[in-house]
């Protein structure tokens, strides 16, 4: 016989013995599927982005800890406002090894351009965090909160006063008509390709106020150039470390404390393909629970201030459902449904 | 005199053993990168974040794991320009001005010379990039804070104007081919609407046209048809292949320092504003050849057309590093990666990255220094090998080359149309060259066409209407003038010069 | 075919100067068209989403027709646009080209681009098959362990990528 069969032979002994105790220890990860070849990790928006980020941070997780067999790819498809990553993953019925992380364009890019598709073409896995949205204006302006802001774009006229976003027709414009629908004001939004820039131009002054995510605007915060007027939240952020040298996340009001009564936040979570089977789903919650409990997880989390709610199954299905419908309420009033004349 | 003092800080953290042989790592893979057209710089950088992770846990590991990540970036810079030179197909889209006069330089039995012209020219811009950042960093990230809207728009304005007017076609083909161009750069989704447009409602049209593989197209397998009517070879075959040429080709560089300095400042200048490598390297080439004593012959092979978008392209490149990380905003897709590399290894770009983490920004400066020079060596030893390629039968690269195209092309979106599209561009490019409707303004007008109308647009958006905007101030008044100027330059010059003639004839 | 024959024109250069022309202008109304129903005028916060693209199509009809004309005024009428020989070479590339841009929508990248090597250099290049062969199937496996492999860039794979276990 030869020497090496047998070598191997033992090894495969071995393995089995290793999977063996992987059945106690692990149920969850022995039994059922694992992928078989790479999985696609699909971002419908650019490189450098909120969801790219994430999603490249999970990818370097899953890759340190080594929690997957096989290699993850990230792949950027943000064609049509993302509906190019939506379109693929809804057109791969059925394949397990293609995951996509969602940002608010799951609701608004089928909204406002009529692309088909919808989030229940699709099988909802987990919601990894909400982003937070914070109303920024720059450091050297008098607004000490959103009242006085606001009461400046209104003393200014309507439509003198710039709102930088990310976008048109995305959550950053939605939530800048949901503030001129509370207050009566009228901004006049100017969309810029990317989050980073929208801050950048804020520092540089050329418009008046943004509403960034805390992850695009901290550098600036903490350099001093800009200035958080509150969070559209219903709690304050729980994050308590100093950012600058006076506040901390959890210092910001929020925005209804100012008596400005606008929420929005914004899924970050993760989506399979449809017609998957449960198997291959709780594949993949799994997966991303170890994530996130790692440090490197939780660092990124505490860094862009996230609110770290989580849901899987039915609740998740659930609360996107609901979302969904709130964005076509938000979407029809402001007048950006396909279609919809202004 | 401080910065000098962090800046030697900066060369102890980065000089050690590790460190050196990562650069070189860092720049071997990048220039494979840069060589093939499906692989981009964020591609090497994505691959290797993972890698840098653990890296970035051991002492001064984060140092190292930037050093590693920004080598492949000037590896990928210096290897864009290898493809484009010997066989018209632009790796990276800030080298298809390289095209222009690298290629035929190939053609002539030169490509020793033209690759060797390439990489000393990106060298110099990316050294005098990196001396802006060290010098001038503070100063350099507040005057980047002045661009707004009307002042981008200003600044591809400029681009265009430096651009058009030098093609020496008939005027109302190169107005049909610049169109073209803009047409196709605006389908897709409109940024300032979000509404699509002229996608004719099919979803293969959503993503819009590439830049990338309309150029593969038109230039590469444009080329390739062309070169076949001459039968079944390359013409330029018969490069002399020897280091010989890299010393020869030095001793030519100097006379062009006009050129590479005006380069230079025109690549700083758009690193830092960020307009992008791309614009850089196409507004250089334009001034080059209307300032230069042989303008005429840009185009026919020259050296000076290899030097000034090869200096502007690295100078970009470089110093567009110094907004992403005082500002955070990546100045192309590879500076995004390695934005989000940063941030993972939590780092914070921004204003305060100078302050709180000195040792880490002065050890990267310290390696962009050492990194080009790395590079340099790494690229210039390797000129005869590059150049031997052309020796390869026709019959074997040619259909190697177009493989190279089709997956270029499909990896952009990952899509197949993009292949058919790509087919699609190369019948054009053939007919078109042929019956000479200009190629380099098209390219362009897809480029920038798309960032120019949304600037203008969100510009127009913030004075309700008002043109006066891009005259509301010192800055961009200056660059819309300058603009301006330039594009009526050609005709003052050519009414200028009928006078003169009529004169003397009377 | 002889000699002389290949050098006759295939296409004169005035025929191909007014059919660009002619597809160029298509083009342009195909685009002004598309634009004029988004919108394409200039209401009161500026130009709307098809006001660029509308005159962008506008201008390329228009210039298109003085080309158009152009050619047609111009007398340089015997001049060859192409060759039949010329038109022969660039043929024998341009279809298997085709060819294999489509088979890879059907077999993915990596089998076509050994058939279409291989041919490449059996037909035009008269290689020994071995050659053929080894340079193929060699530049196949290059590209597949730099991208999928290497950089995990994955590249159109078809069914005979899934029988083999590597898709």
């Amino acid at each position: 016989m030869n020497p090496f069969t047998s070598v191997s032979r033992f090894g495969t002994l071995i393995s089995a013995g290793a999977a063996l105790l992987g059945a106690v220890t692990v149920p969850a990860l022995a039994q059922g599927w694992q992928p078989t070849k790479t999985v696609e990790f699909i971002v419908p928006a650019g490189t450098g982005g909120g969801a790219d980020q994430m999603a490249r941070a999970i990818q370097g997780i899953v890759a340190k800890y080594n929690l997957m067999k096989q290699p993850m790819v990230v792949i950027n498809k943000r064609g049509g406002s993302g509906a190019e990553g939506f379109l693929d993953v809804k057109s791969s019925k059925g394949d397990p090894h293609k995951i996509i992380i969602t940002l608010s364009n799951l609701f608004t890019t089928p909204l406002a351009t009529g692309v088909p598709f919808n989030w229940r073409d699709l099988t909802p896995v987990k919601m990894l965090a909400l982003d937070e949205f914070v109303l920024w204006v720059n450091a050297d302006t008098p607004y000490k909160s959103a009242k006085d802001y606001i009461a400046a774009v209104k003393k200014a006229g309507p439509g003198k006063m710039n709102m930088g976003g990310t976008g048109s027709k995305q959550e950053d414009q939605i939530i800048t008509a949901a503030i001129e629908k509370r207050t009566g004001v009228k901004f006049t939004y100017i969309p810029f390709k990317g989050g980073g820039t929208v801050a950048v131009q804020l520092v540089g002054k050329h418009v008046n106020s943004s509403v960034n995510n805390p992850i695009e605007a901290v550098a600036h915060w903490r350099g001093g150039k800009l200035r958080p007027l509150c969070v559209f939240d219903t709690q304050r952020i729980p994050y308590k470390e100093k950012m600058t040298s006076t506040m901390s996340w959890h210092d910001i009001p929020t925005c209804k404390e100012t008596g400005l009564d606008v929420n929005y936040l914004m899924l970050r979570g993760i989506f399979m393909a449809g017609g998957v089977t449960p198997d291959q789903v709780s594949y993949y919650i799994n997966l991303l629970r170890k994530v996130r409990e790692t440090s490197e997880w939780k660092a990124l989390m505490a860094k862009g201030a996230f609110n770290q709610t989580s849901m899987e199954g039915q609740e998740y299905a659930d609360w996107v459902a609901k979302a969904e419908a709130e964005h076509i309420a938000l979407m029809k009033a402001a007048g950006f449904m396909a279609g919809q004349k202004k | 005199m401080e910065a000098l003092n962090s800046l030697l800080q900066g060369f102890s953290v980065a000089l050690s053993f590790t460190n050196i042989a990562l650069m070189f790592a860092g720049v071997i893979l990048g220039v494979i990168i840069g060589v093939l057209p499906g692989l981009g710089g964020a591609n090497g950088v994505a691959i290797l974040l993972p890698l840098t992770f653990s890296m970035a846990q051991t002492p001064g590991g984060q140092t190292s794991a930037i050093i590693l990540l920004s080598c492949i970036y000037w590896g990928a810079l210096f290897g864009g320009a290898i493809t484009s030179i010997l066989f018209n197909i632009p790796g990276e889209p800030w080298s298809v001005a390289t095209t222009f006069d690298g290629y035929p330089l190939a053609q002539k039995g030169r490509a020793g010379t033209a690759l060797t012209a390439a990489f000393t020219s990106s060298f110099v811009g990316a050294a005098v990039g990196v001396i802006v950042i060290t010098f001038l960093s503070p100063i350099v990230a507040e005057f980047a804070l002045e661009f707004g809207p009307p002042e981008f728009f200003g600044v591809y304005l400029l681009t265009f104007c430096a651009f058009v007017g030098m093609s020496k076609e008939a005027p109302f083909k190169t107005i049909v081919a610049m169109m073209l161009g803009f047409a196709l750069a605006a389908v897709g989704t409109d940024t300032v609407t979000g509404t699509l447009r002229l996608t004719f409602g099919t979803a293969t049209l959503l993503t819009g046209f590439d830049f990338l593989v309309a150029v593969i197209g038109l230039f590469g397998i444009g080329e390739i048809l062309l070169t076949l009517e001459e039968g079944l070879e390359f013409k330029g075959a018969s490069a002399r292949i020897n280091v010989k040429v890299v010393f020869e080709t030095w001793r030519e560089l100097p006379r062009y320092w006009i050129t590479s300095l005006r380069s230079a400042t025109i690549g700083c200048f758009m690193g830092i504003v960020p307009g992008g490598a791309t614009p850089a390297s196409f507004m250089s080439y334009g001034t080059a050849m209307r300032f230069s004593k042989d303008g005429e012959k840009f185009g026919s092979g020259v050296v000076e057309g290899v030097v000034a978008p090869e200096t502007a392209a690295h100078a970009a490149g470089t110093s567009a590093l110094l907004p992403m990380l005082t500002l955070g905003v990546p100045g192309s897709p590879t500076a995004a990666v390695l934005l989000g590399g940063l941030l993972i290894w939590g780092l914070e770009p921004g204003p305060l990255l100078f302050v709180e983490q000195k040792n880490f920004v002065w050890g990267l400066i310290a390696s962009m220094y050492l990194g080009n020079v790395a590079g340099l060596i790494v690229v210039l030893t390797c000129v005869p090998l590059f150049a031997a390629i052309l020796r390869i039968p026709f019959s074997v690269i040619a259909p190697i080359i177009i493989v190279i195209c089709a997956i270029g092309s499909y990896t952009v979106h990952n899509a197949t149309f993009d292949i058919y599209m790509m087919v699609v561009f190369g019948i054009i490019g053939y007919l078109f060259k042929k019956v000479r409707y200009p190629l380099a303004p098209l390219v362009l007008a897809v480029v920038l066409g798309d960032r120019a109308e949304a600037s203008f647009r969100q510009a127009m958006l913030m004075s309700h209407g008002d043109m006066s905007i891009f005259f509301s101030n010192k800055l961009v008044g200056g660059l819309t003038s300058l603009a301006l100027i330039l594009l009526f330059w050609p005709m003052a010059s050519g009414a200028v010069a009928l006078l003169r003639n009529r004169l003397r004839r009377e | 075919m002889s000699e002389a024959n290949d050098k006759r024109a295939a296409l004169g250069e005035k025929t191909a100067e007014l059919v660009i022309a002619g597809f160029t202008f298509v083009l342009g109304a195909i685009v002004a068209f598309d634009s004029w129903r988004l919108g394409a005028r200039w209401v009161e916060d500026g130009p709307q989403t098809g006001y660029f693209p509308f005159y962008v199509g506008l201008i390329i009809c228009f210039a298109s027709i003085v080309n158009f004309v152009t050619a047609l005024l111009a007398g340089k009428k015997g001049r060859a646009f192409v060759k039949v020989g010329q038109l022969k070479l660039v043929l024998s590339v341009l279809v298997p080209s085709a060819v294999y841009v489509g088979l890879v929508g059907w077999l993915g990248i990596y089998v076509p681009s050994i058939l279409y090597i291989a041919s490449f250099m059996l037909w035009l290049g008269k290689y020994p098959w071995w050659k053929a062969l080894l340079v193929s199937v060699g530049t196949s496996v290059f590209f597949y362990s730099v991208f999928e492999l290497w950089f995990q860039v994955p590249l159109p794979k078809g069914p005979i990528e899934s029988l083999l276990g590597i898709a």
